[in-house]
């Protein structure tokens, strides 16, 4: 039994919408082997451990019941490094407008 | 929140559609397969000018026409003599949520709270579902965005991640789910759980919202040259973006100006495919959206698309991921102006066309986007190269997508691919076959409607669906 997440607090829940076994029939082979997921944020309803079977209620007013993954989920994306296929087209590029025109 | 089947909520598609709408598509239905594509727009009651008033009242629209005139000059070191037509681009990102499609949500939400709906509800993974987070916020609406945002092991696609912060940023709840068209139940779903409205892409006010781009661009080419564009280029997905665009050159007078749509080769992916979902490195703007939508519009999330691209587009090209993200360099590095980059997909295409024209002609990109973490070249080549993707400097033409981005070496390089169109209008027509009622006769209702649809003639239709019947049946 984790530690108990107080009520009120931002977090993010899991569910399942449709199993593998019952996917759409359109869908192809790789995606029909796995479930159908929903991940949503909102504010914990009563206080729970990561895991529980919870209640939040959504930014847009709605009560959603998952399982409590996450508290507080950041926002992960980035940039990354620089991409070296892309460092040197600039300078490329401003060296062809600095050559005197041919014609 | 209740859990109705699949099939449950799938059977009542038609009645959840019609209610989170609010219009009734019945009354435009003309013959077997055609309805009366004018009258739903214009029955909207939007003209430009009160589209731009409603519009002008959240900041959405006005963007500055911006002429890429070192870009322009590195296409003319690359032309043939005499050619390279000047290069223009009208600046969307400057748009309060960054892109166009502020314009396509601004009529929606105006829409939704004069019919006193609560909230508003949009299916989509794109800048469409931050413009429609951002004017619900101004509106006072509550927001309800679907994303289809990360595969089966969890990795998020980094400019859909960007897109639900920015999302969440403005208030709306996000619903993120993993890779799949069921996507479109849950939304079924949501609306019928809230009775929120609709504010699909593909409604009358989502394309009449775009007029007013095609209306400005027009204005701002003939005050900066004192003449129409020649080659308007809009990147194609959907086909919101080519009708409403072409709609509103053509209220403006702008009738000679060819309507170019440009999208990113991505054949060969699969779009319900979780495997292909992160090899993509473009989430719009390709052709796993512009080759069905334009073959066959109704596939939406509306009875009637209003987006009807063949019935504007006089040119449909391809250009590689790898032209992209290089043109997207180019833009920031000649141009001083960080944009995209799905929407420098017609910026690529614009950088060939232009040397296929006089220098005099003028060309113009009809939009930019925003950019930002995630939502960047460098954001997707990482993942790329996480995925094991090949990146590399080389010639285009060895691009394929999934497995090896080509980014050009040189920009004599970049070039654009020829869409057949008439292949295009030939598959739209075999669709049109199949969608009529067994037994039903082609009217010459439909005949019309299908001629309009393909910018063909009756007969010509005729000739086409004759041949299609003789090799099907």
């Amino acid at each position: 039994m984790g530690e108990a997440i107080a009520e009120g607090t931002w977090v993010e829940i899991r569910r399942i919408v449709l199993p593998a076994g019952e996917r759409a029939p359109q869908v192809p082979a790789d995606t029909r082997a796995v479930p159908l997921e929903m991940r949503v944020k909102g504010f914990l309803l009563a206080p729970a451990a990561l895991g529980d079977e919870v209640e939040i209620a959504t930014r847009a007013g709605r009560r959603l019941r998952g399982t409590l993954t996450q508290i507080n989920p950041a926002y992960t994306h980035s940039f990354g490094a620089p991409v070296p296929e892309l460092s040197t087209i600039g300078d490329e590029v401003r060296a062809m407008l600095r050559e005197p025109e041919e014609n | 929140m209740t859990t109705e089947s699949y099939a449950t909520i799938m059977a009542q598609r038609a009645a959840i559609i019609r209610a989170s709408v609010g219009l009734d598509y019945e009354q435009y239905v003309a013959g077997a397969l055609g309805f009366d594509y004018e009258r739903l727009l214009t029955d909207t009651g939007y003209d430009i000018e009160t589209t731009r008033r409603v519009q002008r009242r959240t900041a959405v629209g006005d963007t500055p026409l911006v002429e890429l005139r070192q870009i322009t000059e590195l296409a003319r070191r690359v032309a043939p003599p005499g050619k390279g037509a000047r290069i223009f681009v009208k600046d969307e990102a400057a748009n309060p949520s960054g892109s166009f499609k502020d314009r396509r949500a601004s009529l929606s939400v105006h829409e939704a709270k004069q019919r006193g709906y609560a909230g508003v509800v949009a299916a989509t993974s794109g800048n469409y579902g931050a413009a429609v987070a951002s004017q619900a916020a101004k509106a006072g609406l509550r927001c309800i965005i679907v994303q289809e945002a990360f595969d089966s092991r969890g990795v998020a696609q980094p400019e859909i991640e960007e897109k639900t912060r920015a999302c969440e940023a403005y208030g709306a709840e996000v619903m993120r789910l993993s890779v799949g068209p069921e996507l479109f139940y849950v939304f079924l779903r949501t609306l019928k759980e809230t009775g929120y409205f609709n504010a699909s892409l593909y409604t009358p006010y989502s394309i009449v919202g775009i007029e007013t781009l095609g209306d400005e661009l027009a204005g701002q080419v003939k005050e900066q040259t004192g003449r129409n564009p020649d080659v308007v280029i809009a990147t194609h997905a959907g086909g919101g973006n080519v009708t409403g665009t072409a709609r509103g050159l053509r209220k403006a007078g702008a009738v000679n100006s060819a309507m170019v749509a440009a999208s990113v080769d991505l054949s060969g992916l699969h779009m319900a495919s979780d495997r292909d979902f992160n090899r993509k490195s473009f989430t719009t703007g390709h052709t796993g959206f512009s080759m069905p939508f334009t073959t066959w519009p109704d596939r939406a999330d509306v009875p009637r698309n209003a987006a009807r691209p063949l019935r504007y587009l006089d040119r449909f090209v391809t250009v590689t991921q790898g032209e992209v993200f290089y043109i997207t360099q180019v833009l920031a590095e000649l141009e001083g102006m960080e944009r995209g980059p799905a929407g420098n997909t017609s910026l690529a295409a614009a950088f060939a066309i232009a040397q296929e024209l006089d220098e005099d002609r003028l060309v113009v990109v009809q939009e930019t986007e925003y950019t930002g973490a995630g939502k960047h070249p460098l954001a997707q080549l990482n993942l790329a190269k996480r995925l094991g993707i090949e990146v590399r400097r080389g010639d285009p033409r060895d691009n394929k997508p999934g497995e090896r981005i080509v980014i050009p070496e040189h920009p004599s390089q970049l070039g654009v691919v020829d869409v057949d169109l008439d292949r295009i209008r030939r598959e739209y027509l075999r669709h049109a076959i199949q969608s009529l009622p067994a037994g039903e006769p082609l009217s010459d209702v439909d005949g019309e409607f299908l001629a309009a649809e393909t910018r063909t003639s009756p007969s010509h239709v005729r000739k086409v669906i004759d041949e299609l019947c003789g090799k099907t049946r």
